[in-house]
């Protein structure tokens, strides 16, 4: 839909094309020897008639955008369509004195104006030509108010992912999981079920912190994965193994808030508890050449189609990296066999913490 | 211990040690029941079920490979289950809709006693099925991805995409699936239901067809026609099966 056609934009266009058009009544009138009710007859359905025209520029502008096609082909266009339009133009303001005037009236336009056409057509060209312009500039102005609302969706759905992240954190299932195991310590082993109450009260207490932290370093989130293993090694038991490679330069680079926790909680929980002799959970991360890689790795059962109700923990991990990282990051998953991969890789970020 | 009443056998099915231990513990004040065996997946509770015939279950529903709900499909309803879950919505909705008793984790002491008081007073009724359990745990829109198959002691999943067809045989259903054909005692219709009816089509009425395996149908005598299925199997298509079944394929393309 060409943009000027809202009722607002077309009677500002028009009331643009009025000076031109009174001028041309008044030459018409003086010059032309025209009452001014004639030459208005003829000015105004002329110039009406040209203003749609040069309406038309908007759809060669749109197919030769600025910066995206060479100069000689947009030169090229825009010419060709305004020496056609001008053409076009002056032919029918010639059949609209042939309608409006008396034979006698139109051979004398014809004298006073015929060696004057190639100036007219000239004039024409150089209307549509500004109209040209005007229609390029309309677009950028388009094109940077969508780029505006793009990017305000854009930072809407990273905060809304970045919430609910944050609100998803203590899954339910886990928090009552981990109280059950709890209850069992307290008669078997009572100082197992201190240490694990200490465990889940540091798990919250960290997770609570982060809601306002827009990136941490990857040293904490670490922190909270072995609060997060530890807790969920007490219910599992031997069928929970971790084993982590862990690069010690990377620990102090920063990384958003809880992007790996929903990962490792769902290699446990889709892919650890599905197995009854247990598995692998791994967490390799690594810093090269100003990126920083991460992978979390486990075991699980291909065959396993239990219904995935939180499903969400990948999509809320990969929008939060597109909020912060645009196209800069990436998260792949691969799931081979019997092991189940995602892999993160996003710029290696260093210094403030708080931003 | 010398009870003057036969003993209750019971078997605690849970994938956590932990978990087991409660239940354990909480048992040890109730001579009246012996734990006969404690299971760590599916499997084993299946086997051991064979094995003592319990009485009673205390049945954990989020187990790896074979849930709780799967468990009490294969073993049947001859015995009393009190199921114990954390958090999860629809399985609770189903106990409440069957009232079927159930143990939220962590466990009460005063809770479980109650839940036992109950199974004792029941015991030897029947437990309400478990397809109605398992169909109501269902979150909506959401159809079987395997279906579970007991021959013997032996436990089988299928997973519905390797299935290939069904076939309606009296109270029994046949599943064919990658050249063999397991039995499992539930209704073509019941069974329809949970399928997607995307993928899975009744071309009859003893017929479900799994569309992917359908290479081309052919007509058969008067109005009937037959479909031939990838690995050779020959099924007859009614006149209402066909219907459905070009429904389909003219929304798949």
């Amino acid at each position: 839909m060409h943009p000027m056609f809202t009722r607002g934009r077309l009677s500002l266009y028009l009331l643009a094309w009025f000076p031109l058009t009174a001028t041309s009544v008044y030459v018409l009138a003086s010059r032309g020897g025209l009452g001014w009710w004639r030459a208005t007859a003829i000015a105004v359905p002329v110039f009406l008639f040209y203003a749609f025209l040069c309406l038309a520029a908007w759809y060669p502008c749109r197919a030769t955008p600025l910066g995206k096609v060479s100069f000689t082909r947009l030169l090229l266009t825009h010419l060709l369509a305004a020496v056609f339009m001008s053409f076009v133009w002056t032919q029918f303001g010639a059949l609209i004195s042939y309608l409006a005037l008396s034979p006698e009236q139109f051979e004398a336009m014809k004298r006073q104006f015929g060696p004057q056409v190639n100036a007219i057509g000239t004039i024409g060209i150089l209307i549509y030509l500004l109209s040209v312009a005007f229609h390029y500039v309309l677009i950028a102005m388009e094109e940077s108010r969508r780029a505006e609302t793009q990017a305000n969706e854009a930072r809407v759905l990273a905060r809304d992912a970045e919430l609910k992240a944050l609100k998803a954190q203590v899954n339910p299932h886990f928090l009552f999981n981990s109280l059950n195991s709890i209850s069992a310590l307290t008669s078997v082993d009572p100082a197992k079920a201190r240490e694990m109450c200490i465990l889940l009260s540091e798990f919250l207490r960290m997770t609570l912190g982060l809601g306002e932290k827009s990136v941490i370093p990857l040293s904490e989130e670490l922190a909270l994965l072995d609060r997060f293993l530890a807790i969920e090694k007490v219910r599992f038991g031997v069928r929970l193994r971790v084993e982590e490679n862990i690069q010690e330069e990377s620990k102090t680079l920063l990384v958003p808030p809880l992007v790996l926790q929903p990962l490792v909680e769902n290699a446990v929980v889709h892919g650890i508890a599905n197995l009854p002799e247990g598995g692998v959970v791994r967490i390799v991360s690594h810093w090269q050449d100003g990126r920083l890689f991460m992978t979390i790795e486990n075991s699980f059962d291909s065959e396993a189609t239990t219904v995935r109700r939180n499903g969400m923990g990948l999509l809320n991990v990969r929008k939060r990296l597109e909020g912060r990282y645009g196209t800069d990051a990436s998260l792949r998953v691969d799931s081979q066999a019997d092991q189940f991969r995602v892999e993160l890789s996003m710029p290696a970020e260093t210094g403030e913490t708080h931003k | 211990m010398n009870g003057p009443q036969k003993k209750i056998g019971a078997l605690i099915v849970d994938d956590e040690e932990l978990a087991r231990h409660v239940v354990r513990e909480f048992l040890t004040a109730h001579a009246e029941i012996e734990i006969l065996a404690e299971c760590a997946n599916g499997f084993e509770a299946v086997k051991a079920f064979a094995e003592h015939k319990p009485e009673l279950i205390f049945l954990d529903v989020q187990m790896p490979k074979l849930t709780g709900f799967d468990v009490l499909e294969l073993i049947g309803d001859d015995v009393s289950v009190i199921f114990t879950t954390a958090y999860d919505q629809y399985a609770m909705r189903a106990f409440e809709v069957h009232a079927v008793d159930y143990l939220l984790k962590p466990i009460s002491k005063q809770r479980f006693e109650e839940a036992l008081e109950h199974a004792k007073r029941r015991l030897g009724d029947k437990m309400p099925s478990a397809q109605k359990l398992a169909d109501a745990a269902r979150p909506p829109q959401q159809f079987l991805e395997r279906l579970v198959v007991k021959d013997g002691t032996r436990v089988t999943l299928i997973p519905t995409a390797k299935l290939d067809y069904i076939e309606a045989q009296d109270d029994y259903v046949a599943l064919a699936s990658q050249g063999k054909k397991h039995l499992k005692q539930q209704t073509i219709a019941s069974l329809e239901a949970c399928l997607d009816p995307k993928c899975f089509v009744r071309i009859h009425r003893s017929y479900i067809v799994n569309l992917e395996r359908v290479v081309r149908i052919e007509p058969y005598g008067k109005d009937s026609r037959l479909a031939i299925l990838s690995e050779g199997a020959r099924l007859p298509v009614s006149r209402a099966g066909y219907a459905r079944l070009q429904s389909l394929l003219d929304e798949r393309k």
